[in-house]
Formats: structure tokens, C-alpha cells, sequence
């Protein structure tokens, strides 16, 4: 029998206390449409919940999105644990109200790509498409 | 290499299975072989499918499920299916969203799955999916089907005890006695019955049960619940237990599971017969000959179909 394409699987994930998820369930959507499983956990998810369920639904990234400003310690949690569960290799991204000198400080700390406000969906499609084939 | 992955599952290992389960459902092969080892450890858990339409409550009355189970000190697997989209082939899983507080606690282990183009609300990976999770030792494991309408009778094939979620404001009583999904549950469960139509549904659906025969010694209940606020979950979980104590003194229970291993093969026999079908009608020089018969009227459909089935099986008789 003929190997099969892989599909890809991503989970996006709200941390922390805000709740507005426009956003991210348009990221969903997007996702949808270019073909990927797109698992949505929902609002006011701590990191060790996102981490875990990152972890169960076997996905390839993890998207992360959060409006609220404590992106830098939330989205640094995320990965810690991700690592921690023997899951370092999930690639996450993010998304939402993130100043521009967190930027790279948040690179660093292992989140691979940030999307600010006025990213179109097809470039965050296209990028976890382009991404996705380093696995 | 294989060997070592089932120790890690069998162990609890997590990440191994869920990895091993995204092997399972991209149809690797060398997951198979994985499988094998699982296979002969699985077969305990009691496995409950959750069917009804979209919207009916089938994820936050899984949600509940799974705290009352937990509060007994049982361990759970959760299976929840989504469709997944003709179009792009992507799918939106959200049936996790009602179940995420679960999500840190380890003995609870939630995985959603896109039908893949799989019919009656499961997806094809299912039944590898809940061997994974019966081997590495769950107690209890719920299998939430995709919203289905009126034909989603899968489940009943890979189920120890199907349960049937209807709520209110979905159509007059003629539905209730309508064939198909209202003749497969072990149990009905009239969700939202806060609602102020839910006593009628209640009634309609006991009149359209009225007089079905007890099977495996079990008449169906109809319980009532408001998964949101956990109205009668406890009680509903009793049930399932009662239905499995009830499939066991009775026999039953060997008999289910020779119907849902029954299921699972035959569903692989039909994959498998369907891929090495479309695979030869795909040497279209071949069957240009069949098609243009078929297509000018020389020949009919059954007949070219039962030479061609004769041919390609090597079926001796084929009816």
C-alpha cells in the first residue's frame, strides 16, 4: 500500500484570562480551510491544560493566542512544558497584542513565529503549510 | 523498535500512544505492527458510544460523564469525532472544548479525530484508537460519534452500550418512530430537560419504544438530563453500569464484543477491498472496453459488475 499524505494537526489555544477569541477562531477557520485538523480547547486555558492536551491530540503546533499582555509568561509556559512532557518537538506560533520588542524575546524562548495584528490568515496558512514540511 | 514503543504504552507513556495513534490514522504501516502488540492486551474496558444530532449535548454530557466516572476512581479514554470537510479535507475539532478541564489530569486521556471521509458519524481510525487506549488500561471509555442524523447506526458496532442523545425542539413525534438511530440505543437520553418541549419528547419517544422487545435482558430507560449544569448525570452513569452489569450476567457481553471485533475487521476487509478496487479500475486501458459497453447500452451494470468482481476477487461462485 502507498504511503499516505500526513495531515497536519494543530491546536489553537487561548491561555490565561481573556476571552476574546475572534481571533483565534478565525485562525481556526483558516486552518480548516487550507486543509489541516484543527483541535479549538476554548477560552481560559492554563498552560499546564494546553500542554496536555497538546500532548494527547498528538498534534504538530501548537498556536497560541492571547490579547490580554501576558503573552511573555504564558507563552513561555507553554513551551516549557511542552519540553517538559517530551513534546519539544511541537512547533508553536502565536498570535495577538504582542509589542514589537517582545518579539524576539519570545523567539528566543522558543516560540517559532508571532503574529501581530493585521497578519492575513492566508499568510499564518501558508506559514505552518511551509513549516510543516521540515517535519 | 516496535517492542519498545508498546512497554511505553503499556506503561502510561502518554506521548508514545498519542504519537502512535496519529501514526494509526495517517495509515502508517509500521504502526500496525505496533498495534499487534496492543491488541492482545486491550480488550477490558468498557467501551460506551454517545450518538445524536449536532448540538444535541453529546460532548457536555461526556464532559460529565467523565467527572462522575472520575469521582469513582475510574480511569477514562474519551474518543470524539468531528466531520471532516469535503472541500479542503481540513475539519474543525471542538468537541474538546466542553471536556478541556479534564485536560491535567492523568488519568483522563481525550483525543479528537476527523472523520476522514468516513460515513455514520466514526471515522476509521476509531477502532485502533480505543484499542490503544483500552490496552494501556482505561476503565472506561466513551466514543463520541459526530453529530449524526437519522442513519449514524455505526456506533453499534463498536460499542459495549450505545447511548442515544436526543433533546427538544428537533421535529414532531413521527421522528421518534422513525428506523435507524432510534433502534440502536441501550439507552436514551433526553438532554436539556430543562426545555419546556422536553416531557413531550420524553413521551413521544417512550410511546416509540413502547413494545420493542428487551434485548440481552435489557428493557431501554429513557433518563432525562441538563448536561450543562450536570442534572442527571450521575444517575445516567449508574445506568451504564447497570447495562454492563446486566451484558455480563447475561452472556451478552462476549457477544458485543464479538460484534464490534466483528465490525472493526470488516471494516478493514472493505477499506482494503475498496484501495485494490479503485486501484485496478485505475489501469483504465483495461476497462475502456466495460465503460464504453456499459456507457452504449451493450452491457448492463450488474452483470459487468458481477464478471468483474468474479475476476478481480477470484470469486468462484458470485451471486
Amino acid at each position: 500500500m502507498n504511503e499516505k499524505k500526513r495531515k497536519i494537526r494543530v491546536l489553537i489555544a487561548k491561555p490565561g484570562l481573556d476571552g476574546h477569541d475572534r481571533g483565534a477562531k478565525v485562525v481556526v477557520r483558516a486552518l480548516r480551510d487550507a486543509g489541516m485538523e484543527v483541535i479549538y480547547t476554548g477560552i481560559r486555558q492554563t498552560p499546564e491544560a494546553i500542554a496536555s492536551a497538546a500532548v494527547q491530540e498528538g498534534v504538530d503546533f501548537v498556536g497560541l493566542s492571547c490579547l490580554s499582555g501576558a503573552h511573555n509568561n504564558l507563552f513561555t509556559r507553554v513551551v516549557r512544558l511542552l519540553r517538559k512532557k517530551g513534546a519539544g518537538d511541537i512547533i508553536v506560533f502565536a498570535g495577538g497584542i504582542i509589542p514589537a520588542p517582545d518579539i524576539p524575546k519570545l523567539k528566543k524562548a522558543g516560540v517559532r513565529e508571532i503574529f501581530p495584528p493585521g497578519t492575513s490568515t492566508r499568510d499564518i496558512a501558508q506559514w505552518v503549510l511551509q513549516t510543516a514540511k521540515e517535519l | 523498535m516496535n517492542s519498545l514503543i508498546v512497554r511505553r504504552i503499556l506503561g502510561g507513556d502518554v506521548g508514545a500512544a498519542a504519537r502512535l495513534m496519529r501514526d494509526l490514522d495517517d495509515e502508517i504501516p509500521a504502526a500496525r505492527a505496533a498495534l499487534r502488540g496492543l491488541y492482545a492486551r486491550a480488550g477490558r474496558a468498557h467501551v460506551v458510544g454517545i450518538t445524536g444530532s449536532p448540538g444535541a449535548g453529546k460532548s457536555t454530557l461526556a464532559d460529565k460523564l467523565v467527572e462522575a466516572a472520575r469521582r469513582k476512581g475510574q480511569t477514562v479514554g474519551v474518543v470524539a469525532v468531528d466531520p471532516t470537510s469535503p472541500i479542503s479535507g481540513g475539519a474543525v475539532l471542538g468537541d474538546r472544548i466542553r471536556m478541556q478541564r479534564h485536560a491535567a489530569d492523568e488519568k483522563v486521556f481525550i483525543r479528537s479525530l476527523a472523520a476522514r471521509g468516513s460515513v455514520g458519524g466514526l471515522s476509521r481510525s476509531v477502532f485502533d484508537t480505543v484499542t490503544v487506549l483500552d490496552a494501556m488500561g482505561k476503565d472506561l471509555i466513551i466514543l463520541e460519534t459526530a453529530g449524526v442524523g437519522q442513519d449514524g447506526i455505526k456506533v453499534a458496532g463498536a460499542a459495549h452500550t450505545v447511548l442515544v442523545v436526543l433533546s427538544p425542539g428537533q421535529g414532531d413525534d413521527i421522528q421518534a418512530i422513525k428506523a435507524g438511530v432510534l433502534e440502536i440505543g441501550d439507552i436514551y437520553v433526553v438532554n436539556k430537560c430543562d426545555h419546556r418541549y422536553s416531557e413531550q419528547l420524553a413521551r413521544s419517544l417512550l410511546l416509540a419504544l413502547e413494545g420493542t422487545a428487551p434485548r440481552d435482558g435489557w428493557t431501554t430507560p429513557i433518563i432525562k438530563t441538563e448536561a450543562v449544569s450536570g442534572k442527571g448525570t450521575r444517575e445516567l452513569l449508574d445506568v451504564i453500569g447497570a447495562h454492563r452489569s446486566a451484558l455480563v450476567s447475561g452472556r451478552a457481553w462476549e457477544r458485543r464484543s464479538m460484534n464490534m471485533a466483528r465490525t472493526a475487521f470488516m471494516e478493514l476487509l472493505e477499506t482494503g477491498a475498496r484501495e485494490f478496487i479503485s486501484g485496478e479500475l485505475a489501469r483504465e486501458k483495461r476497462w475502456r472496453r466495460t465503460f464504453s459497453d456499459l456507457a452504449s447500452r451493450r452491457a448492463d451494470p450488474h452483470s459487468a459488475a458481477r464478471s468483474a468482481l468474479r475476476k478481480l476477487l477470484n470469486i468462484k461462485a458470485c451471486k
